[in-house]
């Protein structure tokens, strides 16, 4: 991961210009599930847009577990980046999500709270609402490996 | 994730023998055609006993995580073990109901290999009344040499509506 980066460029970049869609625009899994990156007020809101290829179960219809999933551990991932120095991507060591009400076929939103930033692993609490950000749709805690081996 | 019930006959409560042949063709079908993200990222059922289910996650380049070194997201890690975790259940079940998942732990063990393939093989291992308790790993080779663990609990009879059409008998 030391080998010559392409996200280096866009993290110092965003860094610098407080636009950070170029960098979420980089990781594909990010751009696939059209994430959005919104920093407002010292957090970096993640906007998931809703897609029909996000759907669990159609009758409901509820967006999946594992697009939910992804879309707090790339929050909790991004909140890192923000408020970090670190240059090189966060490693994720481990996470675990809970599913508090089933996520409606609509926009899901989610942002990362840093809880405990230690010398090599940081703890991210992320969380994710729909209409209501008092109702929260799922909850995530993960683990991240910060050291930077360098 | 919230999954659909699903016409896969069981046999854990019954002495109708598992019937393999029959079953993961329906597991497989069932599990895409009702579930659009499934069918987005491609999985495949590609074997199942009552209680477990091993499916596949074919490695495509827009599931990368991490540009620089190719390695796949957490994200698609997610959805194959929490649809893989579901299906255990199913397989467990006598009769299908609707579940939902209620928690899932995932470990990640050591990185998985640009453009290789995943698979998944979880097992419902104890299925209460309300909730079935599951466990799983993620692997390229063999479940020996894990990518991933799971540790998941998937709640029974939620809301929604069941989709069963019983076929054949």
């Amino acid at each position: 991961m030391s080998k010559p980066s392409q996200m280096r460029p866009l993290l110092e970049a965003a860094r610098t210009t407080g636009n950070w869609q170029p960098l979420v625009d980089a990781v594909p899994y990010a751009r696939w599930l059209g994430l959005l990156l919104e920093p407002k007020d010292g957090e970096l809101v993640c906007h998931m847009r809703f897609q029909d290829m996000l759907v669990g179960n159609y009758t409901i219809p509820a967006l999946h577990g594992g697009a939910l999933g992804g879309l707090l551990e790339s929050a909790a991932a991004f909140q890192l980046l923000f408020e970090h120095e670190s240059i090189v991507l966060p490693k994720i060591i481990n996470v675990t999500v809970d599913y508090l009400r089933s996520a409606r076929a609509v926009d899901t939103f989610a942002t990362g709270i840093i809880t405990k930033q230690g010398r090599r692993v940081t703890s991210v609490r992320a969380v994710a609402w729909q209409e209501d950000r008092n109702k929260p749709v799922a909850t995530a805690n993960a683990h991240f490996l910060v050291d930077d081996g360098s | 994730m919230l999954c659909p019930a699903r016409e896969v006959p069981v046999d854990t409560k019954t002495d109708r023998p598992f019937d393999k042949e029959r079953v993961l063709p329906l597991l497989d079908q069932g599990f895409r055609q009702m579930v659009p993200h499934n069918a987005a990222l491609g999985l495949r059922a590609i074997d199942c006993d009552p209680g477990v289910c091993v499916l596949i996650l074919p490695w495509a380049e827009h599931l990368v995580g991490n540009p620089d070194s190719g390695v796949l997201h957490g994200g698609p890690i997610t959805t194959l073990l929490d649809a893989c975790g579901g299906a255990s259940v199913f397989l467990k079940l006598s009769k299908p109901v609707p579940i939902a998942t209620l928690d899932l732990r995932i470990d990640y063990l050591k990185m998985a290999s640009p453009r290789r393939d995943v698979i998944a093989r979880c097992e419902c291992y104890k299925l209460g009344r309300n909730v079935a308790f599951v466990r799983g790993v993620a692997y390229h080779d063999t479940p020996d040499d894990p990518i991933a663990s799971c540790a998941a609990t998937f709640m029974l009879s939620t809301k929604g509506k069941p989709v069963v059409s019983r076929g054949g008998k």
